[in-house]
């Protein structure tokens, strides 16, 4: 019975850090939905995009406040997680404080944790003030109600009470050295908790040694639960910041891709030389002709679906978005979220169907987003520039046009008129490309 | 307009073998649009004043298919793009200017994929090395001391990072530039972007080239300076919309140059 605690342990520990893995495979299958984006060039520049805007958080200090409560929240969870190492090998071996031989650095390090445990404990309630009581434009967005608002708030509780948690430990744990009780080695500064002793004035050692053990098991516990409710919330950007900044795009951002399959149908259209039927045969053998531009999840690229999953849904695009400034329905943050949303669903019609999707007559088109508010971008790249993780809505919305011009002829009626214009005569007016010169010899 | 404008055509060039050492891409905007064309012949006219040798499309100049690509033809743009390049190619053109942003991106971003590339340069970027290289002299003149607001268009700036080369050149007209509450990597569109600009806008609470406006105004200037066709059309309706046009001019950053030694 000695080794129970451990034993305990152990299988908590398997039990979520399997839990986890499970989701995480989930995670991949789902973004492996997406189109194959092979991305190989400027592995440098990539680097150090990576380490400059998710590692040094450049693009979340463009708004101070927010960025640096945002900085102080993110090096405590990244600087206590040495604690948390700690905490493991403690659990699985039976040992109490095992670093404390580390004796001064001990005590910095445990210092600085608490320092820090304090700190992010103001950021959260800084955080959920923002949100619930000043109620900031960019939180209350028609999105951001049900389970996206009920999210945010629970990753705020969760962190405040991990923190508790940690600093009531130490607190504990802090006045049970003092009492010189068994185990208890005295090591560590407790900068924070040393003021909690005043809760633990006259209990009793073995309620001491309960409240410290609650602490100390809850605290664990809480960090396996966060790990997996990870897969279910916003949150999943704490670790998908890091490939999405890898990933994202170099480069001008005025610059659009252009279309590979087009690119080969316009060829065979302008060179007079070319069969036409030199690839017929490709339809005969009824391979599928490609799609223009996406309907579904399954025709953006797998970057686009690791864009939505990184989504934490902050909406700084949103708030920088003219057509959403301007009161249209388009929220870049919604592009995202529905992305998102509707990746999700198919993952659990793949999961219910063993692996095969059974077609629900759903697509992202229309029973997610809507065409009003792909119309209603002005493709000014706000959004982009806006995103604290190189998350690029616009080209879902730039997809998404393709689809509904090029596979369904559904531009706005303006807009043939315009693509007519440019077809007959080289403009999107109805001028003559024969005036087009007329300008120099007016007055 | 004091002297009459010289503008070569490449058909006329090439015909007595002659390469002019830069293209004017005037664009649609710029041929048709009665604006526009203001802005065009102000380019023109310093080109001609700085002895410029250069030339334009003419009548074999097409759209580069920049609407069409963002509003999701990316068929149409293709086809504009590869007959464009085809002309340009067999001009052997190396570098162009142009004074619309939407066509200084795609021709010098998305073309190249294409099999167009060539040195492309946004008319600021131009007007602003033809000053660093003495071709031409401004001191002052009559913007001078004038509260102008520069009004960043989304692809010049955001889409290219090109900010600094129309500020230059407003500085140089000894001119007090005040800055908009979002300018440079924050500009607010003029609402005209992505095909908008031919189309009625969705269901909203305003129009987002009154917003613009109205973020323009704040800043009390005499002049409104833009840098691209569309944009000035939107910010002379918002103006007008706000009935400010009689104290509150919309101007091409061209225009500045080209007009403030004009008496």
């Amino acid at each position: 019975m000695q080794y129970l605690p451990n034993i305990l342990f152990v299988a908590a520990l398997v039990a979520g850090i399997g839990f986890f893995i499970r989701n995480v495979k989930k995670l991949a299958r789902n973004i492996k939905l997406g189109k194959k984006a092979v991305i190989t060039d400027n592995t440098s520049m990539r680097w150090k995009n990576m380490l400059r805007i998710a590692l040094g958080q450049t693009k979340m200090v463009v708004r101070p406040i927010p960025g640096l409560l945002h900085i102080i929240v993110y090096l405590g969870f990244i600087i206590i997680n040495i604690e948390v190492l700690e905490i493991i090998i403690d659990g699985v071996l039976g040992t109490h404080r095992i670093f404390s031989s580390l004796g001064r650095i001990y005590d910095f390090l445990i210092a600085t944790f608490e320092i820090l445990a304090l700190l992010v404990i103001i950021a959260v309630v800084i955080f959920w003030v923002r949100r619930n009581l000043i109620r900031l434009r960019r939180f209350i967005k028609p999105e951001m109600t049900g389970w996206p608002k009920t999210d945010a708030n629970w990753i705020l509780y969760i962190e405040l009470i991990l923190m508790v948690l940690f600093l009531t430990m130490n607190g504990a744990d802090y006045q049970l050295q003092h009492l010189d009780a068994a185990h208890y080695t005295k090591a560590g500064a407790f900068p924070i908790s040393q003021f909690f002793t005043t809760f633990f004035d006259g209990m009793s050692m073995s309620s001491l040694i309960l409240i410290e053990r609650s602490a100390w098991w809850l605290h664990i516990l809480g960090i396996l639960f966060f790990l997996n409710y990870l897969y279910y919330s916003k949150h999943l950007h704490i670790l998908l910041a890091f490939p999405n900044t890898y990933f994202g795009k170099l480069g001008p951002k005025g610059k659009f891709n252009n279309l590979e399959s087009v690119t080969n149908e316009v060829r065979l259209m302008m060179d007079p030389s070319a069969d036409p039927y030199a690839n017929s045969s490709e339809v005969e053998t009824g391979e599928e002709v490609p799609k223009f531009g996406a309907s579904d999840v399954m025709d953006l690229t797998r970057i686009q679906l690791l864009n939505a999953y990184t989504c934490t849904e902050c909406g700084r695009c949103t708030n920088e978005c003219p057509a959403n400034q301007t009161g249209k329905k388009l929220s870049p943050r919604k592009i995202m979220m529905d992305t998102r949303d509707r990746l999700e669903e198919v993952g659990k019609n793949l999961d219910a169907n063993k692996g095969i999707f059974e077609n629900d007559g759903k697509q992202l088109l229309d029973d997610y987003i809507t065409r009003e508010e792909l119309w209603a971008c002005t493709s000014c790249n706000a959004c982009v520039e806006a995103c604290p993780v190189s998350i690029d809505p616009l080209s879902i919305i730039m997809d998404m046009r393709q689809y509904l011009v090029m596979e369904q002829s559904a531009a706005p009626s303006e807009l043939n008129n315009m693509m007519g214009n440019i077809e007959n005569n080289g403009a999107p007016w109805p001028f003559n490309q024969m005036d087009r010169l007329n300008w120099a010899k007016e007055d | 307009m004091e002297s009459e404008l010289k503008v070569p055509t490449m058909a006329e060039l090439s015909a007595t073998g002659q390469q002019p050492e830069v293209l004017f891409w005037v664009g649609c905007a710029g041929s048709f649009d009665d604006r526009a064309k203001r802005i065009t012949k102000a380019f023109v006219k310093i080109l001609n004043r700085a002895q410029v040798s250069f030339a334009v499309l003419g009548t074999e100049e097409s759209c580069t298919g920049d609407p069409a690509k963002r509003a999701g033809n990316e068929f149409l743009f293709q086809m504009q793009a590869v007959s464009n390049i085809e002309v340009l190619n067999a001009y052997e053109i190396k570098k162009v200017v142009t004074a619309c942003p939407h066509c200084f991106n795609t021709l010098k971003n998305e073309y190249p994929e294409l099999g167009g590339n060539y040195q492309v340069m946004h008319h600021t970027q131009f007007l602003d090395e033809l000053i660093k290289n003495g071709k031409i002299t401004l001191e002052g003149g009559k913007f001078k001391g004038k509260r102008i607001t520069y009004h960043d268009p989304c692809y010049l700036g955001r889409a290219n990072n090109v900010y600094q080369a129309p500020r230059d050149l407003i500085a140089k007209l000894d001119a007090e530039l005040v800055e908009m509450k979002n300018c440079k990597k924050k500009g607010l569109c003029c609402g005209a972007g992505g095909a908008q600009m031919f189309k009625e806008p969705e269901k909203g609470d305003k129009d987002v080239n009154i917003e613009r406006t109205e973020q323009a105004l704040e800043t009390k200037p005499d002049i409104i300076a833009a840098a691209c066709p569309f944009c000035n059309t939107m910010m002379t309706d918002g103006v007008k919309n706000k009935e400010k046009e009689g104290a509150i001019r919309v101007m091409d950053v061209a225009e500045l140059i080209a007009n403030s030694e004009d008496p």
